[in-house]
């Protein structure tokens, strides 16, 4: 039986690990499918943003209260998978708590610490699951949070609860089995949950006891294997993707919109013929963004990145005011549509016409036109995600591929050409506010 | 007296007498068309000859910087105003730019020296921290003393270019009582203008922008409200008055407030 049990953990464990690394893979070769873009200078800064705004996760703190309850989870996150390493040796080997009897009291203060941190992230949990379904906040009952996000979120938060209740369960039997004088259940000292929570346990038979014991072990690895085959089909995603996500950020001002090398030759050439184009790194197929493979793979991690917390959309003044643009909606689609470009690249080999895009079939003219590139959503994501840069990229196309510009603009545009004004002003009046002051 | 404040003079003139100017003052399309921005620009001309600051302007060779056109999209209409003014500008030897709008600044600033437009610059609520920290401008604030103050901030100037503290220094020379909105700073709102939005209509939704904006300033009470942009300046005005306040609550430019607490302006 002992040996049946161990070449089981050991090929569910290894195939959980190669499935999700192939899914990850696979998330990956979907980011490349963006165009290039340089973004790995600076990296003592990289080093520090990453620091402060992914594993600090700093912006969180705008929110102190939800701040402190992520954090448990996420701490608890961490620590927990330390505990990983000794699950995976006594699944292969068949022992019990390996590192217990090396480990002594720093194994105890390690066992209690992840103990206490699951009993944290339980009430974390609760308290989330209470603000999504009892609280009803706006930002997570939005529009583009009906049907499958909103199952996404709550799935995930209940999958933590049972994570958790299984290591407290696993605790509390072990604890009571050492005060029984159980075989194979070494000493682990007194853990700090489990000294009280095994009472819960007390009057069970030790065969009882070591079927709820085992039982939690179970549930707990194979929830975590699950969990971690959940993550690329999830928004939960950020826990791993937070981290490049902040350290491929843009250093260039929040303010200034990426330059068009190719469109700057063009003009420069036209005002004077004798003039050099700069050189050209990459010569984009299309003005603008189209389709999710016309967008800077940055902004492919961004949308892979995103958690959907919705402070983008809660800060966005058009959504606010009750217009269609929703920035955490900007990055849902463009990561459904990457996504279904991915499967389209599966099936074929390469990338096949659809006759879909990002631009009209997921996000509508409407939505990027409401856009004040206020730059409150960039600022607003505690991933460093940035979905002004994609709504960007869309006008581009809108207006210089399909001249879709609204009849006031079409006037500006006018105007600006004109008059180098977006008012119908005559220039040579442009100094006449002189004799007005 | 009178005379000297109202004096601008023109680059191209400056250029031919073989005289280069402290600061480039760009006016922007608004400074110098748009009624109510004019005055903006009126008050800026008074403080920068008050304080004895050589500067000048770019008058009618002056373009867009082409900030509308690109934030909606026309990457080819920015280009060719863009590189028409860093000609001009290169021409010159222009070195340091002041202007009173945050969308010229961002874009001179931040995305001109991709296309070889490399000047230092400056908005002008930083230049006039700057006069009042040398000591040049001397401004007595006791006409404002029981005004209540709060700051709107820009967008372009605050998210965009970090600048909180500038303007908020600067008024604290009024000895009025500055009172911030319950979204301020990093977090303050929109007023609905940026993104090449002031020059059409807002799509569908179920309020304005500047309303909702204005209606988060009108909260804290205030006797002003102080912007720091053109555009910020038009909206919060529209909305003061579609809220039926324009008789309790005035909208002001930082600039036009320093002038009037030195007397340079009524």
């Amino acid at each position: 039986m002992g040996i049946v049990l161990q070449v089981l953990f050991a090929l569910i464990f290894l195939a959980s690990l190669g499935l999700a690394g192939m899914k990850l893979w696979r998330i990956r070769r979907n980011i490349f499918l963006g165009t290039p873009e340089s973004l790995n200078d600076r990296k003592a800064d990289r080093w520090k943003h990453m620091t402060l705004f992914a594993l600090g996760q700093k912006k969180m703190f705008s929110k102190p209260l939800p701040a402190i309850l992520h954090g448990f989870i996420y701490v608890s996150f961490v620590i927990v998978n330390v505990e990983l390493i000794e699950i995976a040796v006594d699944g292969i080997t068949g022992h019990h708590r390996t590192f217990a009897p090396y480990l002594g009291g720093f194994y105890t203060f390690m066992i209690s610490l992840i103990e206490v941190l699951s009993a944290l992230a339980l009430l974390a949990a609760i308290v989330f699951l209470a603000r999504r379904n009892v609280l009803k906040i706006k930002r997570f009952t939005q529009p583009e949070l009906k049907g499958w996000p909103f199952k996404d979120a709550n799935l995930i938060l209940i999958m933590e609860l049972i994570l958790v209740t299984a290591i407290l369960t696993m605790n509390a039997a072990d604890f009571q089995l050492q005060q029984l004088g159980a075989a194979h259940y070494p000493d682990t000292g007194k853990l700090f949950v489990a000294q009280y929570t095994s009472a819960v346990f007390s009057g069970m038979e030790m065969h009882q006891l070591e079927i709820v014991e085992r039982s939690a072990w179970w549930l707990h690895i194979l929830g975590i294997l699950f969990f971690l085959n959940y993550l690329p089909y999830s928004k939960h995603l950020h826990i791993i993707l937070a981290f490049p996500n902040a350290w491929y950020v843009r250093f260039t001002s929040p303010g200034a919109i990426q330059n068009m090398p190719v469109i700057a030759n063009e003009v420069k050439t036209m005002l004077d013929p004798s003039a050099t184009p700069e050189p050209v790194a990459f010569t984009p197929k299309t003005f603008g963004a189209k389709d999710v493979t016309d967008l800077s793979w940055k902004s492919l991690l961004d949308a892979y990145s995103c958690t959907e917390c919705g402070r983008c959309t809660a800060s966005c003044p058009a959504n606010i005011t009750g217009k269609q643009l929703s920035p955490r909606k900007i990055m849902m689609d463009t990561r459904d549509r990457l996504e279904e470009v991915g499967r389209n690249l599966d099936k074929h080999g390469s990338v096949q016409d659809d006759g879909k895009s990002l631009l009209g079939d997921y996000i509508s003219i409407e939505e990027i036109r409401a856009c004040t590139t206020c730059n409150a959503c960039v600022d607003a994501c505690p991933v460093s995600i940035n979905p002004l840069n994609i709504i960007l990229e869309l006008r581009r196309y809108a207006i210089m591929e399909q001249s879709n510009a609204p009849q006031e603009w079409n006037m500006m545009f006018n105007n600006m050409e004109n008059n180098q004004a977006p008012w119908q002003f005559n220039p040579a009046d442009r100094l006449n506010w002189k004799n007005e002051i | 007296m009178q005379e000297n404040l109202n004096t601008v003079p023109v680059m191209a003139e400056l250029f031919a007498q073989g005289e280069t100017p402290e600061v480039l003052f760009w006016v922007g399309c608004a400074g110098s068309f748009d009624d109510r921005a004019k005055k903006i620009t009126g008050a800026l001309v008074k403080i920068l000859n008050a304080t004895g600051v050589k500067f000048a302007v770019l008058g009618t060779e002056e373009s867009c910087t082409g900030d509308p056109a690109r934030r909606a999209g026309n990457e080819f209409l920015f280009q060719m105003l863009a590189q028409n003014n860093i000609a001009l500008m290169n021409g010159y030897g222009i070195r340091k730019i002041v202007t009173a709008c945050p969308h010229c600044f961002n874009i001179i600033k931040n995305e001109y020296p991709a296309l070889g437009g490399n000047y230092e610059v400056l908005h002008h609520t930083t230049f006039l921290q700057q006069l009042i920290d040398a000591g040049r401008l001397k401004v007595d604030g006791g006409s404002f003393a029981g005004k209540r103050i709060t700051y709107h901030d820009s967008c372009y100037l605050g998210r965009a270019n970090d600048i909180y503290e500038a303007p908020r220094v600067v008024l604290q020379v009024l000895d009025a009582e500055l009172a911030e909105m319950k979204s301020c700073k990093s977090k303050g709102l929109c007023c609905g203008a940026g993104g090449a939005q002031m020059f059409k209509e807002a799509e569908h939704g179920n309020k304005e922008i500047n309303i909702e904006r204005t209606e988060q300033a009108l909260e804290v009470q205030p006797d002003i409200i102080a912007s720091a942009c053109p555009f910020c300046n038009t909206m919060m005005t529209d909305g003061v008055k579609m809220k039926e306040k324009e008789a309790d609550v005035k909208v002001y430019d930082v600039a036009e407030l320093i002038a009037m607490a030195g007397g340079l302006i009524a």
